[in-house]
């Protein structure tokens, strides 16, 4: 690890403004991505913000009649919280899928928005990674890439987006809510928050360096059944191999989202107006386009199958 | 003492205290965290300082050059210790690759370097400053790839990589029903919590090393060896173990570096492998390719039994010995085994739990369950069938005891075996489809010279020395149940000191020896000191009955501490052994049960419930006994379902090198396990009559899982492990 300084903001204008005074720092929340990523030298901030005590840890109703969770709302009151589990299952379930629970008790909203790829390679310093390291090459591609992206990858960059709890929020067509040094607030479209690798693997979401999320709104509730199935090699405390999160209503209609299969939880619109025909039909639509590996060829099969599986549990 | 004839009737057969379910006598410092495990000894010598291990970042090749400027010059730093600083050093005879590489690189994340500094975090930050220029060279990575070019190694530990009676060929080509299918297991690591961690710190030329390592004599050596200095001088000390698994059985680069970062800063240092350097600069169980090939009469005899496994290891490594078992499970007039070695560049491969029978049963059980298949018998019972009471490539030689069929037949009772379906496929319970599998468990006991001093005080409390180890395995407790059944006192009144090479040699962890020969080794020194007790007291020590903490004889009576009121008597005494191993093949036995559920449409799989029945001598603890058992038979379901170093063929090293790439199983994977010991004692082993269990433990298991797996599903899957992209294609069309 590098050594670094350490303050703490006691406001979101206190957090960017420290930013715009020490840039290559990085804000700090619950810590449980960015201090292992310290500790093996993949981010070497010089100076760290922590605005894991932000006044940013309420959910509160919206004038939409949706949520308004705050950045800093860990992943475990984020889970429990009586309006999620009623109008927001999904969202629930993924979140308790993920992680374990000292884990979930510490990582906070924002935290697991932007929490780093699972990639090995990405994790050993001694080997090539564009993500890592721009212009070193991809160990994955050719290496061992069982767990990585079918879908929106590059020759650059294979690595998947390891969040569950992302995987709910686009399905809910959740945004995420910035301020930057100048007081700019914006609020982003999930859908639109992550990069595509591209030939810059490195930079992952459209965010501004310094720019301080504050919140992730949901619109209001869209009724429906809510299934989050995560499939892994063993049965808790692992990174999905894919997920698969689905709202089913009773006409048969409803939302798509899937995680592990690449940079960004996966949603295609148009794919969920094949719904009705049914798990063959939607997958095909999900998958267009799909490129995968000796090694990863089976998640397609498997979101399929999956998708499957799920549409017969929404309708019971 | 030497043990030469069976056992008959001795103190240990009273069963007051031995084979009584007893809570560890260590537990409580476990669970309040005041044992002190190696890397927190804060108190046994002053001014600590820290090592950082810097591992090789290339697999095969040679340093090119090595600037330590940077890193010197770094804050906190005191020294830095690199091959080409450290003076002369010998390998040890338990190592094949060098613990301080450089320039030659013979594997991924070799260490190169040490960097000491005044606290973790700066030795750590110091480290990365090192800046190395490597030349790389070209290595063998893949073990298919060199299957061609492997050899036929030499015997290790006494076994030759070939045997075989009879005619194999023709008996195979005559069997009217045959098997010949090929398996493969994959690299595990240990992944034990507790990492390699050490202190050493240099008095003069002595030197103590505290540290955790579960055989002190061979590392005392080893040690001696590498730095050129007599054993006399070095003094280890490894009282508690956060695990081992045979990853701690020899020196590892944690304790050569704390030794030489000690002497290069002038003070204590001390030094713990991370995760990574764990998986790749330590050892780990190799990879085998297998081939099984069974013959049979149409009534389900077995006439041929033949099986080969493929391992590689660096030069001068050992292959993985996964035939070992076919030569005494089975009958069957006509064998061969073999095992061939490559050349591999991975880390160096060596023991991990039951070594040679874990991953040689994964394959093997499976195949009998296959050859069952084709005979159309019931798996149990095509087991029963060709049990053998000798051992089937030396006739003459009997088990010294065998019951693996009543493990069978006991196990398939309680497990309900009988509502298994025969036909795979079509048992179903919701989505998941069920299935219920068995394999045979089967492990060598061995028994080795191990060494006590028992200590008498005058106020009864009896104080026991050895350097055996406790890895986490009970032996603390055995060893306490075994001085007070012994000596007649009750558990409170023994103390168990561990793991200090000052106390007498042991055989140490590994191998699941060490139940039966550290305990042993407390009777022979405990039989010394109830004579040396009957001497002071005057009377026949053949008379003299220990118990309730009093020494009678007649009418005479005298408190235990009586003997030393005028000073602690002492005594020590070794156990060895006669030719009883030879005259008798000594081995455990079990039977796994295990019921899986698959997800028809994911294909994942969960076990449901697992039994053990285990015949094993008799038990010690069954506490601890089942302890072991059931640790081992989750450990041969992560083997089974998830356990992989997976290996880059290009650049040579584990690439899931942390937990949280290399899966072992969590609670959420067991729901339920339950374990039977069949009661019986093994008088050939010692008077102990025990023999070890925590290997026993996992041999078998997987392929018991995976013979599960079929049965549910009905896809044969010859791969470990056996995850879902492997049954996925072959599972019922969704629509
Ligand atoms: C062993 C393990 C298993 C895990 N398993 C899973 C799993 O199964 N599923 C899953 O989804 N996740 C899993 N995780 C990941 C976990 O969810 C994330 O580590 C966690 O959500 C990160 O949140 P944090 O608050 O600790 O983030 P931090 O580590 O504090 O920060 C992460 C990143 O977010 C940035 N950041 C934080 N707050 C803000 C803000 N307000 N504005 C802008 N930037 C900000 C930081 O600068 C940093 O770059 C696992 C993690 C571990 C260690
Ligand atoms: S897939 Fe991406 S993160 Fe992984 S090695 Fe390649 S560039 Fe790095």
């Amino acid at each position: 690890m590098k050594s670094f300084t350490y303050e703490r903001a006691d406001t979101p204008a206190a957090a960017t403004a420290a930013f715009a005074r020490a840039p290559g720092a990085r804000f700090i929340a619950g810590g449980t991505n960015l201090l292992d990523l310290m500790k093996l030298e993949i981010e070497t901030p010089a100076h760290l913000i922590d605005v894991s005590r932000l006044a940013l840890d309420k959910i509160e109703a919206t004038k939409e009649g949706g949520l308004r969770i705050g950045a800093m709302v860990r992943n475990t009151d984020l889970a429990s919280d009586a309006r999620v589990r009623r109008d927001y299952g999904l969202l629930s379930r993924a979140l308790v899928a993920g992680a374990s629970g000292q884990l979930r008790n510490k990582a906070t909203t924002a935290g697991n928005l932007l929490q780093r790829t699972r990639c090995p390679y990405f994790y050993d310093t001694n080997q090539p990674c564009n993500k890592r390291k721009p212009g070193s090459g991809c160990a994955a591609i050719g290496g061992f890439n069982r767990l990585h992206a079918v879908v929106g990858a590059s020759e650059a960059c294979i690595a998947t987006h390891p969040s569950d709890m992302a995987v709910a929020m686009r399905a809910f067509d959740a945004a995420v809510e910035t301020v930057d040094a100048a007081g700019k607030v914006r609020a982003i479209p999930l859908a639109d928050f992550y990069r595509a690798p591209g030939t810059t693997p490195h930079l992952e979401t459209v965010l501004a360096p310094g720019e301080l999320i504050t919140a992730v709104t949901l619109p209001k509730p869209v009724g429906g059944t809510h299934v989050y199935h995560k499939v892994r090699d063993r049965a808790s405390y692992a990174f999905a191999l894919i997920s698969v999160g689905v709202i089913v209503q009773r006409d048969g209609t409803g939302r798509v989202a899937l995680g592990g299969i690449g940079y960004k939880p996966w949603r295609v619109e148009a794919a969920e107006a094949e719904l009705p025909r049914g798990a063959k039909a939607v997958a095909s639509g999900l998958l267009a386009g799909a490129k995968t590996t000796h090694e990863n060829a089976y998640k397609l099969p498997l979101v399929e199958r999956t998708l499957a599986g799920v549409l017969a549990q929404a309708k019971g | 003492m030497k043990f030469e004839t069976p056992a008959t009737t001795n103190p240990i057969d009273q069963l007051k205290v031995i084979g009584k379910p007893t809570r560890r006598i260590d537990g409580p410092l476990k669970t309040t965290g005041t044992a002190p495990y190696a890397y927190e000894r804060h108190d046994v010598a002053a001014n600590q300082a820290y090592g950082y291990v810097v591992g090789s970042a290339i697999a095969k090749g040679r340093i090119a050059s090595m600037n330590l400027d940077a890193a010197k010059a770094a804050p906190g730093v005191l020294a830095i210790v690199t091959a080409a600083n450290a003076g002369k050093l010998a390998k040890g005879d338990f190592n094949t690759a060098k613990l301080l590489g450089g320039p030659e690189i013979d594997h991924y994340h070799q260490a190169i370097a040490l960097v000491v500094a005044e606290s973790f975090e700066q030795a750590r930050a110091a480290a990365s400053l090192v800046r190395v220029e490597y030349t790389r060279g070209k290595g063998a990575y893949d073990l298919a790839a060199a299957m061609g070019t492997a050899i036929k190694p030499q015997a290790s530990f006494g076994t030759e990589p070939d045997s075989g009676i009879g005619n194999f060929a023709a008996a195979f080509a005559e069997a009217p029903v045959q098997l010949d299918a090929r398996y493969t297991t994959p690299d595990h690591s240990h992944a034990m919590m507790e990492p390699h961690a050490s202190i050493a710190a240099w008095e003069g030329d002595k030197l103590t090393v505290w540290t955790s390592n579960q055989m002190i004599a061979w590392s005392v050596g080893d040690m001696a060896k590498t730095l050129g200095i007599p054993k006399e001088n070095i003094r280890f000390d490894s009282p508690y173990i956060g695990g081992g698994f045979g990853g701690k059985l020899f020196n590892r680069a944690d304790a050569l570096l704390a030794v030489l970062g000690a002497k290069a800063a002038g003070r204590p240092v001390k030094v713990a492998l991370t995760r990574p350097l764990m998986i790749n600069n330590t050892t780990h169980r190799p990879a085998t390719i297998q081939r099984v090939r069974l013959g049979a009469t149409a009534d389900g005899k077995l006439t041929a039994v033949g099986h080969e496994s493929w391992s590689g290891d660096l030069p001068g490594g050992g292959p993985e010995t996964a035939v070992g078992q076919t030569r005494l499970l089975y009958a069957g007039e006509n064998r061969m085994t073999a095992m061939r070695l490559a050349v591999l560049d991975l880390p160096e491969g060596n023991a991990m739990r039951a070594p040679g029978e874990a991953p040689g049963l994964m394959a093997l059980e499976i195949a009998v369950d296959e050859m069952a298949e084709k005979l159309a018998m019931d798996p149990v019972a095509f087991r029963v069938l060709n049990d053998t009471q000798v051992d089937p490539e030396k006739p003459s030689r009997p088990f010294s005891q065998r019951r693996l069929n009543e493990c069978m037949e006991t196990g398939a009772e309680r497990f309900g075996w009988s509502k298994r379906n025969p036909k795979p496929g079509l048992t179903r319970d919701g989505r998941w489809l069920v299935g219920m599998g068995v394999a045979a468990a089967f492990r060598n006991n061995l028994n080795g010279p191990s060494a006590a001093r028992v200590r008498l005080d005058k106020s009864g409390i009896v104080t026991v020395e050895t350097d055996m180890t406790d890895i986490g395995t009970g032996t603390y407790t055995i060893i306490a149940q075994t001085a007070a059944e012994m000596m007649g006192v009750p558990l409170d009144k023994v103390v168990v000191k561990l793991g200090d090479s000052a106390f007498p040699v042991s055989a140490g962890s590994g191998g699941q020896w060490g139940a039966n020969s550290s305990t042993a080794g407390v009777y022979a020194a405990c039989v010394k000191l109830r004579e040396a007790v009957a001497q002071k007291l005057g009377i026949n020590a053949a008379d003299a009955v220990f118990a309730d903490s009093k020494v009678k004889a007649g009418r005479r009576s005298a408190p235990l501490g009586d003997a030393a009121a005028d000073g602690e008597l002492v005594a020590e005494d070794m156990m060895e052994y006669g030719d009883l191993a030879e005259k008798y093949q000594q081995s455990t036995f079990g039977a796994h049960f295990c019921e899986v559920g698959v997800d028809a449409m994911t294909g994942e799989i969960r076990v449901r419930r697992m039994l053990a029945v285990c015949a094993a001598g008799r038990i010690l603890n069954p506490k601890s006994a089942r302890s072991q058992v059931i640790g081992a038979m989750t450990m041969g379901a992560g083997a089974a379902l998830m356990e992989e170093l997976a290996v880059d063929k290009r650049f040579g090293f584990f690439v899931n090198h942390d937990l949280a790439g290399y899966e072992v199983p969590v609670h959420a994977d067991i729901p339920h396990q339950e374990v039977i010991f069949l009661d019986e004692t093994d008088p050939t082993t010692s008077p102990m009559k025990a023999k070890g269990v925590g290997e026993l433990g996992i041999c078998g298991v997987a392929a018991a899982v995976a013979n599960a797996i079929y049965n549910a599903t009905g896809v044969r899957v010859r791969d470990y492990p056996i995850t879902l992209d492997k049954l996925l294609d072959k599972l019922p069309d969704i629509a």
